[in-house]
This record gives C-alpha cells, structure tokens and sequence, in this order.
C-alpha cells in the first residue's frame, strides 16, 4: 500500500489495456445499457467515496442521502439559475461537503453503533425535509427537468458522450481519493482505525481526521449526484433511501473494503449480477439478500480476496488472513 | 380538550405497541451486541400472518395471534443460530446479515400478498367504549392496550423474578463474566431472540386491524424503534418502554397539530439531541472503556 511509484511495465500495459476497454465498452452496447452503464460508472465513485469515509472504521449510513443533497443542489441550481454542469457539479460536492462539515459537531462525537444510528437518523431527517417542503424540493415527486451540457457541439444527452463525460471525471476523483488514500492523511486515518488510542497518544487528533474523511467523502459523493441527476434529468426522496444506502454497504462489503479496487469489483459484478437476474422480478431483492449473507458468512474480505484465496490453497502465498469489520 | 384527551389515549395506546417492539430489539442489542434491522419486518410477518391466516382464511383472531407469534420466533431462532451466532465476533456482519433477512421477509411476503395495495384487516372486537360520554375508544385499541401492558408486565416478571432472567440480565451486563459463571450462553441468547422475536410477532398481531399492511411497512417500525432505543438508553428496557410511550405521546401530538412527516423529522432531530446531550439516554447506565 506505501508504494506508490508503481509505474512499472506490467502495470502500463494493464492501465493501456483497461482503459482501451472502458472507451470501447459502450459500443458494443444496447441503448438500455449503455444507460446502465453510465450508472454504473456513477455509482464506481459512490461506493469509493464512501470508502474513505469508513477507513477510520466508522460506517455512516448518510451516504446515499449526500449523494441526494447534491443531486437536488445541481437541480435547484440548474433549474433557478440556470447553471450548466460545469457549475452545478463542483457546487454539488461543496454544498454536500457543507452539510458533512455541519453535521460533524453532532455525528462524529459518537462512534460504532451510535455514529450508525446517529448518521442514519440525520440522512432519514433530511430526506423527511424533502418531502414534507414540496415548495422547494418538490415532494415525494421530487424535482424534474435537469438536462445535460451541450459543449464543444456536442449534445451530452447521447449516451455515450455522456460516458466519457463521466467517466473522465470518475476517473479524475478516483485518482485524488487514491492519492488521499495513499498520503500522510490516508495512513493517519488507517491509524486511526486500527490503533485509535496510540494515534491519540502521539498527537493525531483523530475528531479532525475523521472530520475530514467524512467531508471529502460527502463531497465526492456530492458531486456523484449531480453527475447524476443530470443524466437522468430528475431528482427524487426515494433515490436516496436507505435502500440504496443498503445497495453501497453491499458494494462495498460484497466487493471488499480493505483494498482500494475492493468496492469498484464489489459494484461492477454486482451491478452485472443484479442485470442478469432482471427476469426474476420481485425475487431480486431476495436473492440480493441471500448473496449478501452467504458473503458475509464465507467470504468476509469479500471478492478482491478470491486470488489470494486461490493462491493459498495451492500454497503460494501467505494464507490471507480474516480481520473482523469493525475492531472491538 | 376532547382532542388533547383522546390524543393521551391514543399515544397510550400506541405507546403500548412501540414498547412492545422497541423493548425486542433493545433484548437482542443487550445480550448479543448485534442491531437486528429486520426486526422491523418481524412485525410486518406477525401482520401479514394475521392478514392471511383471519382475514382471508377466516381463523379467529386470538388464534392467528398465537400462529403469528411462534411464526416469527421461528424466524428469529433460524437468525440467531445460522447468522448471528457464526458472525459474532463481529457486530456489523450481524447487521449486515439481518438486512439480507430484511429482503427476504419483504419479497417473501409480497409474493404471498401480491404486489397490489396495502392490505386492511377488518377489526375483531367491533364496537366502542365510551368513557365519560365524550372520550369514545374502540374495544380494538383497548384490547390492544391490555395485551401490551400484560405481555410488558409479564416480560418484567420474568426478567426479575426467574432464574433465566437473571442470566440474560447478567449476559447483557457482561459476557464473559456470565460465562465464567457457568451461564449458557449460547441458551441465553436464544432465548433473548425468541422472547425478542415473539414480542415483535404479537406486536405485529395487535397492530395489524389498525393500520395497513404492505411488504414495507417494516421501515416506519424500525426508525421509531431505534428513536426509543436511542432516547431511552441503548440496553435499558425499562428507559424504552418510559421512551416509547413519551415518544408515541410526542408523535401523537406532532402528528394530531402538524402532520406525520413533521412528527418523524421532530423525532428524529429529538434522538440526535439526545445522542449529543444525554448519550446514554434516559435509563442508560455509562459503560466506562
């Protein structure tokens, strides 16, 4: 994890390889897909965004809820003032990023079963205020009529422009959560995690390290729902319910949160998985429901640790080992 | 002044069948650490068992209560053995596990119901009592009130007055010591999830001819249980049945003077106060680190 200069052949190679995929994915794809695709790609920043928030070992679930506060600040900004993306999305992910700020001095005095409780009864008071001021935010309907950029001559409604869109700016934030991950502040934050009295004890103040994962965090997430809300041209309470609070825990613990990719699997095969078994209707839910126990149950490390897995049966490698979630 | 005195009632009433599932959730809390999200929709199951079993089946309704009751034990002894006891080292993969159960109960019944609109079941005890000419309460409500109050006082019998009891306090207070005691564990945990898990169930039961019954009615259960759990002291039964019944006051109120949805983010707003102010809530006792 400390080693960051990892600009070795193999690794170009791979990068060239995976990024040659992703541009040409989208052609190879139904309209319908292509659609998902892009969600997909939005949800990729949703749940690493949201992993940075529980490196400290704290799992919030307000996530999906700041994901809703910039998809509404993008719409009320596009719909009132007029703003294209360029704006509305930086301004999501600060307005998101605001409200972390100010829910910190509540939330962060609490941790563990509390801090869950606590973010889950500030998100649940939020999303309340949505519906019940139908004025501003437009009800349980929530608000419509947000459109995409058109720049350069290009008309970002096309699917596939739109991709690149999002996935040049994904990419982007990706690569600064990355960076935070793998800086000073990342390893604070790990410490925080793992050896909270002795980061204490050597002068990390961890109220403020936590503070600031959770602020970061909120405004990548910010800015995931806007990139959002203008592709899908609408904003409602339900999107971010805590069922799809639920959706990026099961990502994230699915895919595996010790690594940095361990999420993105975690969504991508998920969100393929969930397409296949589209047939089966109302039996989605259920049968989300029982990958998820059976993961928990066999798979603690989730899917990034399969190789590692395999590579000790055939007795290569170090047996990896099964830290529980939380550290008591 | 009719208003403000039928309101007292009705939040009496209700406060009755927060205590009921609130008091459940906080028994599976105290002694297995775990938070039991589904527990919500072992309510939803003890209504829609009722729904199916007497107003489609045509069962009396003392008799469908008992079904609905052993039904969701059943359901929270099959959690305790197969999720919560292999995940125990860790309280998130318990919750974790019980969202999964929380999918499964909400399609499991929507197959069973249908996908169509919330279910009503007509009331069993029709009729009203009236009380000083001016305060008229359904016979429903009271028995509803009289079973609660009965299965809270008889939980409190058995918490203090048998030997199981004193094991599952001493389990809550501290596990290890319990064991080196000699308690069973592993016993006592059942038995918390199956009392908890049964009081869920006739929860489910007394509410069902009051309200409408869907696959989701589960989530409004949950946000008020952990409203009173939070208020009341996390781990303190007495503080969430005290806190159920001020907060179904409270909600009452709220709701009668300002609407539902105003009431719940008033709640809400009142838990995250009382996390800051008062962490350990109204009972609550400070564990020390």
């Amino acid at each position: 994890m400390n080693n960051t200069s990892t600009l070795t052949v193999q690794n170009v190679v791979i990068g060239v390889i995976l990024l040659a995929a992703l541009l040409a994915v989208p052609h190879f794809l139904k309209l319908y897909h292509q659609d998902l695709l892009i969600y997909l790609t939005i949800n990729v920043l949703a749940v690493c965004s949201y992993r940075l928030v529980t490196l400290t070992g704290e799992w919030s679930l307000i996530h999906a809820v700041m994901m809703g506060v910039g998809a509404y600040t993008a719409s009320l900004l596009f719909i009132h003032f007029g703003l294209d993306m360029w704006f509305t999305l930086p301004l999501a992910g600060g307005v998101a990023a605001l409200v972390a700020a100010l829910l910190c001095f509540p939330l962060l005095r609490m941790t563990q079963f509390y801090f869950l409780i606590g973010s889950f009864a500030a998100g649940e008071a939020i999303r309340l205020t949505w519906i019940e001021f139908v004025g501003v935010f437009g009800g349980t309907g929530g608000l419509t009529g947000v459109e995409p950029p058109i720049f350069w001559g290009i008309d970002f409604i096309d699917p596939i422009p739109y991709y690149y869109l999002s996935l040049a700016i994904v990419s982007f934030s990706l690569f600064i959560l990355y960076r935070i991950e793998n800086s000073r502040v990342g390893l604070t934050l790990h410490a925080i995690h793992w050896k909270a009295a002795l980061a204490e004890s050597v002068g990390v103040d961890a109220w403020r390290y936590r503070a600031l994962a959770f602020i970061v965090g909120s405004f990548f997430v910010g800015v995931a729902g806007a990139l959002k809300v203008h592709y899908l041209g609408s904003v409602s309470p339900n999107q971010a319910s805590i069922g799809f609070m639920v959706f990026i825990l099961i990502w994230v613990i699915v895919g595996g949160y010790n690594k940095f990719y361990g999420p993105i699997i975690g969504v991508v095969v998920l969100t393929v998985f969930d397409e296949s078994i589209r047939s089966f209707e109302v039996m989605r839910p259920a049968i989300y429901g029982i990958v998820l126990i059976l993961s928990i149950l066999f798979l603690p490390l989730g899917l990034e640790s399969i190789p590692g897995k395999i590579k000790s049966w055939f007795g290569v490698g170090p047996a990896p080992q099964d830290p529980p979630l939380t550290d008591q | 002044m009719e208003l403000f005195l039928l309101s007292i009632v009705n939040g009496l009433i209700q406060g009755g069948f927060f205590a009921l599932f609130a008091v459940g959730l906080v028994l599976i809390f105290g002694v297995m650490g775990v938070v039991n999200f589904a527990h919500g929709e072992l309510v939803m199951v003890g209504a829609f068992t009722i729904w199916l079993l007497h107003a489609q089946y045509g069962l009396s309704y003392i008799p469908a209560i008992m079904v609905a009751i052993v039904l969701v034990t059943v359901i929270g002894l099959l959690m305790e053995r197969f999720l919560f006891r292999p995940t125990r080292a860790d309280p998130l993969a318990g919750l974790i596990c019980s969202i999964g159960v929380l999918f499964i109960l909400q399609v499991v019944a929507t197959l069973i119901g249908g996908d169509g609109p919330s279910k009503q079941v007509p009331p069993p005890y029709q009729g009203t009592l009236v009380l000083f000419e001016f305060l008229r309460i359904p016979y429903q409500r009271v028995f509803s009130l009289i079973i609660s109050v009965s299965a809270l006082g008889s939980l409190w019998f058995f918490l203090t007055r048998s030997k199981f009891g004193w094991a599952l306090r001493a389990v809550a207070q501290d596990r290890e010591a319990a064991a080196l005691q000699g308690i069973n564990t592993n016993r006592i945990s059942i038995i918390a999830i199956g009392v908890g898990a049964a009081l869920a169930g006739l929860a489910g039961g007394l509410v069902a001819p009051l309200t409408n019954i869907n696959p989701h009615m589960g989530h409004n259960v949950i946000i008020t249980a952990f409203i009173v759990t939070i208020v009341g002291g996390v781990g303190s039964l007495s503080g969430a049945v005290l806190a159920a019944v001020l907060y179904a006051m409270f909600h009452t109120f709220m709701t009668v003077y300002f609407g539902g949805t105003v009431a719940t983010i008033c709640g809400l707003i009142l838990m995250v106060v009382v996390l800051i102010v008062k962490p350990t809530g109204l009972m609550g006792v400070r564990i020390s680190e």
